[in-house]
């Protein structure tokens, strides 16, 4: 984040303004990633009139960057509309899509309507990878052709690659992609749980041996030494402080109306069919809880020697259980980097405990017993079916 | 006697009031400006139609204790700075074209 834009963040949390907010305009997706953490049914989105209404609000409640996501966003008839209505009320608009549905017709309106940036996760540079992430035959072409077209009209492309046990050694084709077409690069190397809970593709996150080479490649994690730098705990004047925006200067809608501190974080907050965006963001209990919370109050991450240096996420701690406690993940990550496992991992460890995800759950996916397969998880035969 | 300007926000720009401030980021590159409490007075009232002379005499010299040629100096420094950026757009006549802000329909 550039000098102004984190003065401007510090000003929005000092006023209790929601700066950032995600609005899934849609579940629906025309793929079926293996890794997705959404339902993809329809259970009522918000209409139009909604959504226009809802812009309104945040508009006047001091919401300035607007990522509109999904599902894919170009399923929505009325996708042009409700852009329309955001740039008019002079949102910084950014767009997650496949792209598979942008043609030199859409990229064109894109343009036209002022969009800072476009999103298109691209999986691996090759098709039979990608295309069997996204169960799409062609897929990867399409994104690619959409990714040129936009390109073309001179916006500014990012290609976001996940990072999975199927694709993972395929990010430096990706990148050598996004340099050829000007975009830019973007890795998450995280698997989350699904939204309803449901923790079995977290299998698909790669294991301490891949996440540690992708962190020590300059291409990716930039200078190695500081990055996988030991781990520091936090200093005494480092408790006061927040564990990260969610809830503070942002949060996430669902295309049903329900507000979360953040996609990441799915504590219902209220919900804007019932309830105004501004009195949900001011007067939530959940989200007065959230922003309750300062690193002093984390048990075992304040005193954690891995503090100061972890990334961890409180939307994944939460949804293992304790929103102040540890993010399991993040402990992973932060052992990748360093090569020192914290307390939390090396407890877990000594105890045998079982972790959230593993070798058992990646057996259960891959080779899932009819009754115990969870309804959208990865079908292994549309997986299998490239990848080998 | 100079003829009079005209400014109008350009559409290609996303901007929200900060309290007192604006943030205005520029949609052609990514640009992020902060305008202070008089300039986003300014950036309020250039609506294309208005003549920049009568938005600073209007709206800042009866709010501040500063002369009409004084400030009219500093306002045409500042919305040249933002022409430049493409974020303002500025005519000695009336844009037919006026920008939006979040407070106006579209």
């Amino acid at each position: 984040m550039s000098g102004l834009a984190a003065e401007m963040t510090a000003k929005a949390l000092k006023m209790g303004i929601p700066l950032s907010v995600q609005l899934d305009l849609t579940y629906r997706c025309n793929e079926r990633c293996v890794h997705c953490y959404l339902d993809h049914h329809d259970h009522g989105e918000m209409t139009t009139t909604e959504i226009k209404d809802l812009l309104d609000q945040m508009a006047e409640a001091g919401v300035f960057y607007l990522t509109l996501s999904g599902g894919e966003i170009l399923m929505r008839r009325d996708f042009f509309e409700i852009l329309e209505h955001a740039r008019a009320r002079t949102f910084c608009v950014k767009l997650k899509t496949n792209g598979v549905l942008l043609r030199e017709a859409e990229a064109e309106r894109v343009r036209a309507l002022g969009v800072e940036s476009v999103q298109i996760s691209v999986y691996s540079h090759r098709p039979e990878v990608h295309d069997a992430i996204t169960k799409m035959p062609g897929s990867l072409r399409q994104s690619i052709e959409a990714a040129r077209l936009l390109r073309r009209h001179g916006l500014h492309v990012v290609l976001s690659n996940v990072l999975m046990v199927h694709n993972v050694r395929d990010y430096h084709g990706v990148k050598a992609l996004a340099a050829e077409l000007g975009a830019q690069f973007l890795m998450d190397p995280t698997i989350t749980p699904m939204m309803d809970g449901d923790r079995s593709i977290l299998a698909l996150n790669v294991d301490e041996a891949a996440l540690r080479e992708v962190f020590r490649n300059e291409e990716v994690a930039g200078n190695v030494e500081e990055f996988c730098a030991p781990p520091r705990s936090f200093d005494e004047e480092d408790l006061d402080m927040l564990p990260c925006s969610a809830g503070h200067t942002a949060c996430y809608v669902s295309p049903y109306g329900d507000v979360y501190p953040c996609v990441q974080f799915p504590l219902p907050s209220g919900n804007v069919r019932r309830t105004k965006f501004a009195d949900i963001w001011r007067d939530s209990p959940q989200l007065k809880e959230v922003r309750s919370i300062t690193l002093g109050d984390m048990p075992t991450c304040s005193r954690c020697t891995h503090g100061k240096t972890c990334t961890r996420c409180p939307g994944l701690a939460f949804m293992e259980g304790n929103m102040r406690g540890p993010s399991h993940q993040d402990c992973e990550k932060s052992y990748a980097r360093t090569g020192i496992a914290c307390e939390n991992l090396q407890a877990k460890k000594a105890a045998r405990q079982p972790l959230p995800s593993g070798p058992l759950v990646q057996i259960q996916i891959w080779q899932p017993a009819p009754c115990t397969m969870p309804a959208n998880a990865p079908d292994s035969h549309g997986v299998d079916a490239g990848l080998r | 006697m100079t003829r009079p300007r005209y400014v109008a926000r350009s559409t290609a720009i996303a901007a929200r009031a900060l309290g007192e401030e604006t943030m205005v980021m520029s949609a052609t590159n990514s640009m992020l400006f902060t305008l202070d409490e008089i300039a986003s007075v300014i950036w309020e009232s250039a609506d294309g139609v208005t003549p920049l002379e009568q938005i600073v005499a209007d709206k800042i010299c009866t709010q501040y204790d500063v002369t009409l040629d004084v400030a009219l100096q500093d306002a045409e420094a500042l919305v040249k700075g933002l022409a430049e950026h493409g974020i303002l757009l500025l005519s000695d006549e009336p844009l037919a074209f006026s920008g939006r802000s979040h407070k106006e329909t579209p």
